[in-house]
């Protein structure tokens, strides 16, 4: 078509270039061609500009026949010329994608090794502290004191709860990532739910005080109680882990037409502000944090989040500590003036 | 009471030994199978006291083996299943399981659910005072007591509060619970069950926000204790 539309031009300005002219920006028409399509249309573009050339600029002019060797030599030239280019653009084409595909593998694989390798290191040390422990205590029966073993006994619960812990969390970052998962939406009273993910928060080994502002006007909300539980018991989790003690951490819930806010905060060190992108993605960890963590709370809770349509936003707390705030789009029942004898 | 005979059908024989240690050091008497098929027959050979029953069984699934062990076998069974699998804990439940335990479960909780469970199935005739700590139900006078003192409740309330105390110790789900009480057609109105267990709590419960009675089984149902 290009090829058509070039050699129109050029047939009306025949006059001022010639036909040589009109072979060269033909050529050029070619080339430009080979360079964004792929190699059967450029071979034909190719010859349909050799044939089209021949018949209207080379004389005698409207047939396929050529008089002049030189203008034999010409079109030869020009066909061959026409060819190579398609060809060898081609080529370089297919070398480039080589290597980008190279690149993209390269890249994926390095993030693949990453992952496994924050992953093995999350599984194994628990494991190794397992192990360690049962050797300790097989071997050393009795040179071990019963508060050593204790102790022992202790770290091997620890571990296991934490591998659980780790192990939970790969499924569900793999039930996010492949779309398995399915929301179950059932009414759920949100004062209730945050107070039983409270009980169940370890707050005997850290002296953290806990606030949570319950919110009596609240109605009933349809929400995945299940996901929502693992969402703030995450976010939870993390602020009473790496606040200095005696901070206090705060939940505030709100409802304000169809959306359900619920902010956590807390008084403790906050982020540095450059790592405030981060924080959500996989395995990523503050620089300079104690492990103890698995890597995968919060981008699963911000997938958990974004599974009801919902937003959850990091940012630092005025004047100190971590603030997250979510928002979510819920349905509602205010059923509070229930029949009830 | 103990000597009790206890059957264990699960396929991994680490899980079996450490439920066999378990249970024998706590004076049960253990019987195992690892398939399905074995354990049908071993249950009716024995006829055990409790059924320890896993899920994933490789010869038939354990929903199946729950089944057929129902059409004849009325005294305890409680499923061993793995986690974030609440649909299949509810269908075992409404198949007729007594309890269920996700693994992995701590051995402690696991023997307070058997001794429950046997006691239930001991007690399920006739008792019609059912004391839970600071609690008394007393379900021919129709009356709940907190510490001696009646507890006012509106007639949902106490039909609520008599579903809990005569399946003590063992997870209703929420279609048991609203078919009970509010019949056949409210089985998927869980927003009434969510405000009548706030206000119950609410009067039964030392301290309503951290509920020792009547405890949430998140996706599945509630517990009273």
């Amino acid at each position: 078509m290009l090829v058509l539309i070039v050699a129109f031009v050029a047939f009306l300005t025949q006059k001022v270039v010639g036909y040589i002219g009109t072979a060269l920006m033909l050529l050029v028409v070619v080339s430009l061609l080979a360079i964004t399509f792929e190699i059967m249309p450029v071979l034909l573009a190719a010859i349909l500009s050799a044939l089209v050339l021949n018949f209207f600029f080379i004389p005698p002019l409207y047939t396929f026949h050529i008089d002049n060797s030189e203008d034999i030599l010409l079109f030869l030239m020009f066909i061959v010329i026409a060819l190579i280019n398609a060809v060898l653009t081609n080529r370089i084409r297919k070398v480039e994608k080589i290597a980008r595909d190279k690149e993209e593998k390269e890249n994926s694989i390095r993030l693949y090794n990453t992952l496994l390798n924050s992953l093995s290191h999350e599984l194994r040390t628990p494991i190794s502290t397992i192990l360690g422990a049962v050797d300790i205590i097989k071997e050393n029966r009795e040179k071990l004191s019963v508060k050593q073993r204790d102790e022992l006994l202790t770290e091997i619960g620890t571990a296991s709860i934490r591998l659980n812990h780790q192990v939970d969390n790969l499924l569900n970052m793999n039930r996010l990532e492949t779309g398995m998962l399915k929301l179950k939406l059932d009414w759920c009273d949100i004062n209730e739910l945050i107070y039983s993910v409270i009980q169940k928060l370890d707050l005997t080994t850290k002296k953290n005080n806990l606030k949570f502002k319950d919110n009596d006007q609240l109605p009933l909300v349809k929400l995945d109680s299940g996901l929502m539980e693992h969402v703030f018991y995450n976010i939870l989790n993390n602020a009473i882990l790496y606040t200095p003690e005696y901070s206090t951490i705060t939940i505030e819930v709100s409802y304000n037409n169809d959306m359900l806010r619920i902010v956590i905060s807390d008084d403790g060190n906050g982020f540095p502000e450059s790592e405030i992108p981060f924080l959500f993605e996989k395995f990523y960890r503050l620089p300079h944090t104690k492990t103890g963590g698995s890597g995968l709370g919060l981008s699963i809770s911000k997938g958990y989040i974004e599974a009801h349509n919902g937003t959850i936003i990091a940012e630092n707390n005025i004047p100190t500590g971590a603030k997250f705030t979510m928002d979510i789009p819920v349905e509602s029942s205010f059923i509070n003036n229930l029949k009830n004898e | 009471m103990n000597n009790a005979e206890i059957l264990i059908i699960d396929d991994e024989p680490q899980i079996r030994k450490l439920l066999e240690i378990t249970l024998e050091s706590n004076d049960y008497r253990v019987w195992q199978a690892a398939t399905g098929k074995e354990g049908i027959l071993m249950a009716a050979n024995h006829t055990p006291e409790l059924i320890l029953l896993d899920l994933g069984l490789p010869d038939k699934s354990g929903h199946e083996v729950l089944k057929e062990l129902r059409t004849w076998y009325n005294k305890s069974i409680i499923i061993l299943s793995v986690q974030n699998t609440e649909n299949d804990i509810i269908t075992a439940l409404d198949n007729g399981a007594t309890d269920y335990l996700t693994k992995p479960f701590r051995t402690g909780e696991l023997l307070a659910r058997i001794r429950s469970s046997i006691r239930r199935h001991m007690s399920e005739e006739n008792n019609n005072l059912i004391i839970c700590g600071e609690l008394q139900i007393d379900l021919v006078a129709r009356i709940v007591k907190q510490n001696d003192e009646i507890v006012k409740l509106t007639s949902t309330e106490y039909n609520l509060m008599a579903l809990f105390a005569k399946n003590e110790g063992r997870v209703l789900t929420h279609q048991f619970i609203l078919r009970e009480i509010w019949g056949f057609n409210y089985q998927t109105e869980t927003q009434y069950l969510r405000v009548f267990i706030g206000t119950l709590r609410k009067k039964i419960e030392l301290i309503p926000n951290q509920p020792r009675h009547i405890i949430t089984e998140n996706g599945v149902g509630y517990r009273f204790t």
